[in-house]
């Protein structure tokens, strides 16, 4: 085995684990401030897809204007279902609004086949996205050196927004005291609801990125990158946005060398997450960069 | 400037507020005691919108506030320093400051706020960057109620600020109170330390089980037997 090989899957990883990575910040951001494990969040991406699509071949719009309002729309729609479904069990125990999350994957699962048809869709990818270039001896394709350029881009804002905004700062505040943050004069439902709208719109960037890989989409397609970025989350600590992107380049890069050292176990490729996710919980609940959170 | 009016608050089935009615008028200092569980804590919480009254009337420069939401009490000038100082600890010190300025605009009043904070609060300024649960209980208490004033108080609502203090911070905390007062701040003040919460009010009640015993002036309370005996310790 050469160092070129171990560098081509390691870049490998890296492509795809910036995605597990940028879908993860959305499951981190709301668990942060809710704890609440979003289990809708990869149905979210799927439909950030499906409004990427149909722009494109329904209204023919040009690609890059079909996917930033693909990632405006799911934004919407993340708004949209934290006030039809979550809103309404804020209150309630935990674990309704656990039972609330799983119910709406169901549901935006079930809608996109009913709505979209359960046949995959063939995805668009722009042609100088096409190109694969030879660095060093380690094939990279344009796609993914520009999605790995574009996710940090997203990472740095939503990096920012939390740390340097007010309205980041009252995200924090929600997550540590919902009710003293409110006698502060802010609106928690306002911000718990920009706060989906951020995460749904990083999973719609990084589900419009994962399409273009491929390039098909059909309307399970959020499940698979869902969980493992959940697993990403929970590696990186869950509620740490920096943990969730560290998470989900761990979790690429160690999917895809397993399967290039291994190939006879490449059957277990989705497997090794869920492993990974038992190990964390056994001896490391709290994550690579987790704290321990108030309770 | 602050009435309720035959106020009822219910936990489930618990009575905890029993027809409270009070008035605090403009740049006074009003205050509140009475033993654990009396409901003081409850009475606050329901003025700034975090508990439902069961009934009753909480009016606030002539409109009735029962009931709204508590950004909105806190966004019309009614601004609480809770009980337990509630600071946000993940925050810095400075953060959490500007948190209570949360929903003001004029950046230059805030400012001018901030620098009236930390020549209160000396150490606050010395803590400014880090993060607020590094500091001392104390130090933490200094902060709630300089994050409250942040937010530019019409009035101020103070539950046990002297919770947990050793004296002589519990005497500076005092001395702070009554000039945040002489600034032209209203206060309601919320106390277990009767006497020095009457030694500085205007205006008392005395709540025992979710109703008014006795109210008077700071020293006709401090001076009535039944007082004297139950919340001043003496035989
Ligand atoms: N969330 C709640 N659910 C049920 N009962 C409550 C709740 N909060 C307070 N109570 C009850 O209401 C009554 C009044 O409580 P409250 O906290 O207002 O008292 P307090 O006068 O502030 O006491 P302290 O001096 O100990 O702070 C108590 O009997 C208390 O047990
Ligand atoms: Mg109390």
């Amino acid at each position: 085995m050469d160092f070129s090989f171990l560098a081509q899957q390691v870049i490998n990883g890296i492509s795809l684990g910036g995605l597990y990575g940028l879908i993860a910040v959305g499951y981190t951001l709301v668990y942060g401030i809710l704890r609440l494990i979003n289990f809708a969040h990869g149905d979210i991406m799927m439909i950030g897809c499906y409004f990427a699509f149909y722009g494109i071949f329904m209204f023919s719009l040009p690609w890059w204007a079909s996917f930033l309002l693909a990632v405006i729309l799911t934004a919407a729609a993340g708004i949209l279902i934290d006030i039809g479904a979550y809103r309404p069990v804020r209150n309630a125990p935990r674990i309704s609004a656990l039972i609330t999350a799983i119910g709406v994957s169901f549901l935006l699962e079930n809608l996109g086949l009913v709505l979209f048809s359960g046949r995959p869709k063939a995805f668009y990818r722009p042609e100088f996205l096409s190109e694969i270039r030879e660095i060093a001896g380690v094939r990279i394709l344009d796609l993914n050196i520009w999605s790995f350029v574009l996710t940090l881009v997203l990472l740095g804002v939503i990096l920012f927004i939390i740390h340097d905004t007010r309205t980041g700062r009252a995200m924090r505040c929600i997550a540590y005291d919902m009710e003293t943050t409110k006698l502060m004069g802010v609106d928690v439902n306002r911000i718990i609801a920009l706060t989906f709208a951020i995460g749904s719109a990083a999973a719609a960037a990084g589900g419009i990125m994962w399409a273009m890989r491929y390039p098909q989409i059909n309307p399970l397609m959020g499940i698979i990158p869902g969980l493992k970025a959940f697993v990403a989350a929970v590696l990186g600590g869950i509620g740490n946005v920096t943990g969730a992107m560290l998470g989900g380049l761990l979790l690429g890069i160690i999917e895809i060398l397993l399967v290039a050292l291994r190939p006879d176990m490449a059957g277990y490729r989705d497997a090794i997450a869920f492993a990974i996710l038992i190990l964390i919980l056994l001896f490391r609940p709290t994550g690579l960069m987790g704290q321990k959170l108030p309770d | 400037m602050l009435r309720v009016n035959d106020l009822h608050v219910h936990y489930g089935g618990i009575h905890a507020v029993r027809g409270i009615t009070l008035n605090v008028s403009e740049e006074k200092i009003v205050t509140l005691i009475g033993a654990n569980g009396a409901g003081k804590s409850t009475l606050l919480r329901t003025i700034c919108g975090l508990v439902r009254p069961t009934s009753g009337e909480i009016r606030f420069l002539g409109h009735d506030i029962a009931g709204m939401a508590p950004h909105l009490v806190a966004r019309d000038g009614i601004v609480m320093a809770p009980e337990g100082r509630k600071v946000f600890v993940n925050l810095s010190v400075y953060e959490n400051l500007l948190m209570g300025a949360y929903s003001r605009v004029d950046h230059r009043e805030v400012r001018g706020d901030l620098d009236r904070v930390y020549s209160i609060f000396p150490r606050l300024r010395e803590r400014a960057r880090q993060p607020a649960g590094t500091l001392s209980g104390g130090e933490q208490q200094m902060l709630a109620v300089g994050r409250a004033l942040m937010a530019a108080p019409k009035i101020l609502l103070l539950d046990e600020p002297s919770l947990g203090l050793a004296p002589m911070l519990i005497s500076e905390v005092f001395r702070v109170i009554r000039e945040i007062n002489n600034q032209g701040t209203t206060i309601l003040l919320i106390e277990q330390n009767a006497m020095a919460a009457l030694s500085i009010a205007d205006y008392g009640y005395v709540l025992e089980t979710g109703v008014l015993a006795l109210s008077g002036t700071g020293q006709d309370l401090l001076c009535d037997d039944r007082v004297r005996k139950t919340y001043l310790g003496e035989l």
